[in-house]
Formats: structure tokens, sequence, C-alpha cells
């Protein structure tokens, strides 16, 4: 248990910027900007769930998937099914032709409840449903890829296909997935109103508590021997199996890990936004979240959640400003990203940032030690210490 | 070698055809305890294909490598591993981004499962056993380094100081000092004389100087066939050997 702790908190750096991160998605932003903003900072936050799984599985272990939106929807649909039936209760639904069932199957003429959809009016069956379905799914097609050694362009056609399946899938069988619009018109939680501001700012809360969790676990994953491991295979994945690993667990592993993440993320935006629709399950979304993690740095952790707010505060800002250009600049941020910044915002904070706080240090230092020789001087020279033992560990790495 | 000495691999009737191309051809070969051997060869001899079979990245079309009490052939790579057959290839494969600590550390044979590897910790047991690698393939002082820094030279030790740090009773090298300099070849000579105590080692080269330093007995290989078999003086002058050596 102690080294365990001693593995999560032995990086400074990283540890500085998990802090700052954590300052500012707790504070910062819940006390600067109103509810409606706060509500949409939540819904940028879960695509940063997808983006953790996918430092771990395209950063680290080197594995391309276009096809994350999968499960993230899986997540996101599993938990829309739960808050549909209870927003179908045969009282509020009296004038269908057939009450208790969700309204879109009423317009398709069906009479009775899909089977699938008769277990999900229990909670506790939707939340391990939520967890258990997506990642199911991951490894039976992780293991019919990696088993066979489908890797690299291949792999990631393959992810795209599945997207493409199942989003045609939904919108095919209107009747029982509500088709092309989704399934919308989510009110309660329990009978909880979650549509209320108290309710979202506790959904942004909690949303927040589970990202740094996934946060946490990502990083227990890389500081341990198999998150080395994926570093190895990713550069000489032949050395890593004539040193007698089983290449194809390590990566059905890391592909479920990122499934799971994907898929809380998923759960999380169907409370925050109140509907679930096959346009974040397709080819276009689960590409967007390749690009959140490519903006945001595909090897840091911590970048990628800042990364997952810049990119999609752009998509906002640039469609409400610019509605026939915005795609085009999505594009083009992505682009320059990639070839000027190919580490992303994180790698520019590791080049750029610890000057700026070795700067600031230095001046701090400076600013004191005129003023007086007390107690912050102290304390600013042990930062710009600390700072300068970091950037000496950089030069070093 | 005398010949009741025990067998650690035998190959029987070993044969690969890719094609209708047989690069390995009825193929019989023993290593025995204790035994440095080297393949030599012209290129297209079948050399590294038979390294290929024995640590299972080819399958055989026909025939048997028993290594010990397993039968290879029907092996997956990682499960001969385990078994205790390590394999250098002819580039170094070692992992650049990696520090040499850590590459030794990855190499260490615990932690293998996925769980295992969440929970392996950095015993003392693992960092007396990377620093007395270390020190065998004369990297102690680089440590720290990232591995894709090292020398051409450098990378090749390192490879094989991963392998040691398996164990393994069969080690196979596959051209393990190409690109060295000539002090660089001594050092990589002394390294096999000092590593082949309690294993066999089974080498691929071309360069004949660095060959008789080690070699306990010498194998030639044409075609997928054995052609010539002893010790390195025999095979010298060896009249068949000169043959497809000098030109056809």
């Amino acid at each position: 248990m102690k080294a365990l702790y001693k593995r999560m908190f032995c990086d400074k750096g990283e540890m500085v910027s998990v802090m700052l991160l954590a300052a500012l998605i707790f504070l910062v932003l819940p006390l600067s900007v109103d509810i409606f903003r706060l509500n949409l900072i939540g819904k940028y936050l879960c695509f940063a769930f997808v983006a953790l799984g996918l430092v771990l599985l395209w950063g680290n272990a080197g594995i391309l998937s276009l096809g994350q939106g999968v499960f993230f929807g899986l997540g996101g649909y599993c938990m829309a099914m739960f808050l549909k039936l209870e927003a179908s209760d045969p009282i509020t639904t009296k004038i269908q032709s057939t009450p208790g069932i969700p309204d879109f199957m009423d317009w398709n003429q069906l009479t009775a409840l899909p089977f699938f959809w008769i277990p999900f009016k229990s909670l506790p069956f939707t939340l391990a449903a939520i967890l258990i379905i997506p990642t199911l799914l991951a490894f039976i097609i992780g293991s019919a890829m990696f088993k066979r050694r489908v890797g690299g362009v291949y792999f990631a056609i393959v992810t795209q296909a599945i997207c493409l399946i199942l989003s045609v899938l939904i919108v095919g069988q209107q009747g029982s997935t509500g088709g092309i619009n989704g399934i919308t018109d989510l009110k309660t939680l329990c009978g909880w109103d979650i549509r209320t501001n108290s309710a979202r700012y506790i959904l942004y809360f909690v949303n927040a508590i589970l990202l740094f969790g996934c946060l946490m676990v990502g990083r227990l994953i890389l500081s341990s021997k198999l998150g080395k491991l994926l570093l190895a295979m990713k550069d000489k994945e032949d050395r890593v199996r004539f040193s007698g690993y089983d290449v194809s667990n390590f990566k059905i592993f890391i592909y479920c890990v990122a499934a799971t993440m994907a898929a809380i993320g998923g759960a999380m935006f169907t409370l925050q936004v109140g509907f679930m629709s096959p346009s974040f399950v397709g080819i276009v979304p689960s590409i967007e979240m390749v690009i959140i993690a490519a903006v945001g740095g595909r090897m840091s952790l911590t970048g990628v959640i800042i990364g997952s707010l810049v990119v999609n505060f752009g998509k906002t800002y640039f469609s409400e400003h610019f509605p026939e250009l915005w795609l085009f600049l999505m594009g083009g941020l992505f682009i320059s990203v990639v070839m000027f910044f190919p580490n992303g915002l994180a790698g520019l904070y590791k080049s750029y940032g610890m000057k700026v706080w070795n700067f600031a240090g230095r001046a701090m230092g400076n600013m004191f030690a005129k003023k007086s020789s007390g107690a912050l001087s102290r304390i600013s020279q042990r930062i710009q210490q600390g700072n300068l033992v970091e950037e000496a560990k950089l030069h070093n790495e | 070698m005398n010949n009741d000495a025990e067998s650690v691999l035998e190959i029987k009737n070993l044969t690969v055809s890719f094609d209708g191309f047989k690069a390995v051809d009825s193929l019989d070969l023993n290593i025995y305890k204790n035994e440095l051997r080297v393949i030599i060869g012209p290129n297209g001899a079948g050399k590294t294909t038979v390294l290929d079979l024995i640590c299972g990245k080819t399958k055989s079309t026909k025939g048997s490598i028993k290594f010990k009490n397993y039968e290879l052939t029907k092996m997956s790579e990682h499960r001969i591993v385990r078994a205790g057959i390590g394999r250098k290839f002819q580039n170094p494969a070692i992992y650049e981004n990696l520090s040499v600590y850590e590459n030794l550390e990855i190499s260490y044979p615990s932690g293998r499962t996925v769980y295992g590897s969440l929970t392996f910790e950095r015993t003392t047991e693992v960092d007396n056993r990377v620093r007395e690698i270390a020190g065998e393939i004369y990297l102690l002082d680089q440590l720290k380094q990232e591995a894709g820094m090292l020398s051409h030279g450098q990378k090749q030790w390192l490879e094989i100081g991963m392998l040691l740090m398996q164990d393994p009773e069969l080690l196979m090298l596959d051209e393990p000092c190409a690109g060295m300099s000539a002090r660089e070849r001594d050092q990589t000579a002394d390294l096999l004389n000092r590593i082949c105590k309690n294993r066999s080692i089974l080498v691929i080269e071309h360069d004949m100087e660095f060959v008789k330093k080690i070699a306990h007995r010498v194998t030639v290989l044409h075609l997928g066939k054995i052609i010539a078999d002893g010790e390195m003086d025999d095979i010298k002058n060896n009249e068949r050997v000169i043959e497809v050596y000098l030109g056809h």
C-alpha cells in the first residue's frame, strides 16, 4: 500500500500539474462561471474520460483506436435507457396507445418493451451494465484483433467500421433505440430531477470526482511495470514478445481500460446533457476524441483534460461566431498542433511552462528578498529551488 | 565436445518451405550443455531462419525441435522464452525511450502477466540483478541513460544483457558484434566466453576472427543444409566449405 502511494506521488512535476488542474476544475471554474456554462464545461469534461483512455491506449501503447465513440455511446445509451424508462411511467404516458413504454416506441407502433430494455428498469443493473457491456465488447474486439496480431492502421480501420456498424444499427432500429433522434427527454434519476440547477452542480462535481478517479487509475497503470511495458511494446513489440510476455494480453487489457473510461464519460454525458443520440457514436465524434487527445498531448493524462476543455471551447466559440467556418478552423487547429507541437499542449507546458515558473519564482524571490528576509522569501526561494531541480531533471531526461 | 555430453536442443529433420522454396531443408542439429556453437554460412543459407524456427517466430513445415522436454514447434513464442530460450535479433532490439536500467528491469523474469506487471515492485533482488548484469555488459555507468543514446555496440550489449536477466539455458545471438569496433569485438568475445558457463549459446556470425575466438564448435550451413560441422581448424580446411564461400 505504501509502495503504491509512493509510486503515484513520487513524480513532483506531475503532481504539481494534477494539483493545478484540480484547483481549476474544483474551484476556479465553479466559482467563476454561471451554471449554464458550468454545465457546458461538465459536458466537455465527459470527453476527457475518453481522452484519458486514449492516452493509455494511443499515447503509451501506440494503438490508435478511431472508434472510442462506440464505448462512449454504449455507456451513454445504458444510462439513457434507465432514465427513459423512469420518464415513461404509465401515468405520464397515458395518452399513448401503449402507456408505460418510451414515447418513441409508441410512435413506432411497438406494443411491448423489447426484451433487452427490461433489465434497465433496475439502477444497480444499469450501473453495472455501463461498466461491463462496453468493457466486454472491447474484450471481444480486442481478443479477436490482438490475438491475431492485427495492429496499426488495420486496427484503426476496423474500429472505424465498428463505429459505423453501431451507429447504423442504432439508426436502423428506430423502434427500440430511438433512431437518429436518440433517446431524449430524460428527466429524473430515481425521482431526483436532473434538470435543476442544484442537480447540475452536483452532477458537475460527481463528474469531476470520477474524472480524477480515472486520472489516478491512469497514473497507477502508467507508473507500474505495465506502463513501461506498454512503451516498450510501442517501440519493439517483438522484443517484448521474445522476453516472455504475451503481448496481446497487455493490449487487450489496456483497450478494455480505455473502453471502461469512455463508457463512464458517456454515462455522465447523458446525465448532464439529458439525452443520448447516435451522433456521439459514429466516426466523426470518434475522430474528434482523438483530436482532443492530440491537442492536449497524447502522452499526458493531465494534458488531455485541458485538451478536452480547449477543443470543446474552441468548437463552441467557433460555431457561435463563425458558423460556416468552424469545421475548417477545428481542422486547422488539429493540423497545426500535429505539425508544430506533436506533444500537444502538455508538450508546450513541459518546454515553456517550467521556464515561466522559474522566472516567476526568481522574480518573487528578488522582490521579497529586498523587502524582508522573512518567511515569504524563504518560501519563494524554496519554490525556485524546487523548480530548478525539476528543470534539471527534465534536461537529464 | 565428447559425444556422451547431454544435449539441450535436439533438432530433427526440420524443414520449412516458403512457397516451395526450402529455406531450411531436413536439418538435424544438436546443441550440448555448456557449449558455444557458431553457425556460419553464406547469405541465404538459412541461418536466421533456423533461429526463427527455434524461438517460434516462424512455424516449421515438418520436423521437430526438442528443448529439454518441450516440443518447441507446437509452442507460442512467450512460452518458448519462459521455457528458457533467449534470442537476440540481428538489429539491436532495445527500448529506445526507456533508460538502460528500465530496459534491464523489464526483462526480469517476474511479473509477466497483466496482473503481475501491475503489482510488480522494484525489490532489492531486482536491483541487485540489474546492477550485476549491467556490470557484465560494461554498462554500469550508463544505467540512467536513455537507451536510444547508446552507441551501436552498447545497444548490442544491452540486448544481450536483457537476455541474461532471464538467465536462459539456451542463448541465441544473431550477429552479436555487427557494427562494433575492434576493441568492442574483443570485449564481446570476453563477454560470451564468460557467460557460456552453465548454459549453451548459439551464435550466428560472419566475422571469422571473432568466430575463432569464441567457438567451441562450428556448423556451416548452405542452402538450408549442414555441409560441415566440427572444430574451427577443420572447417577452415574443409574443401566443400571453401568452395561454397569462394564462389560457384
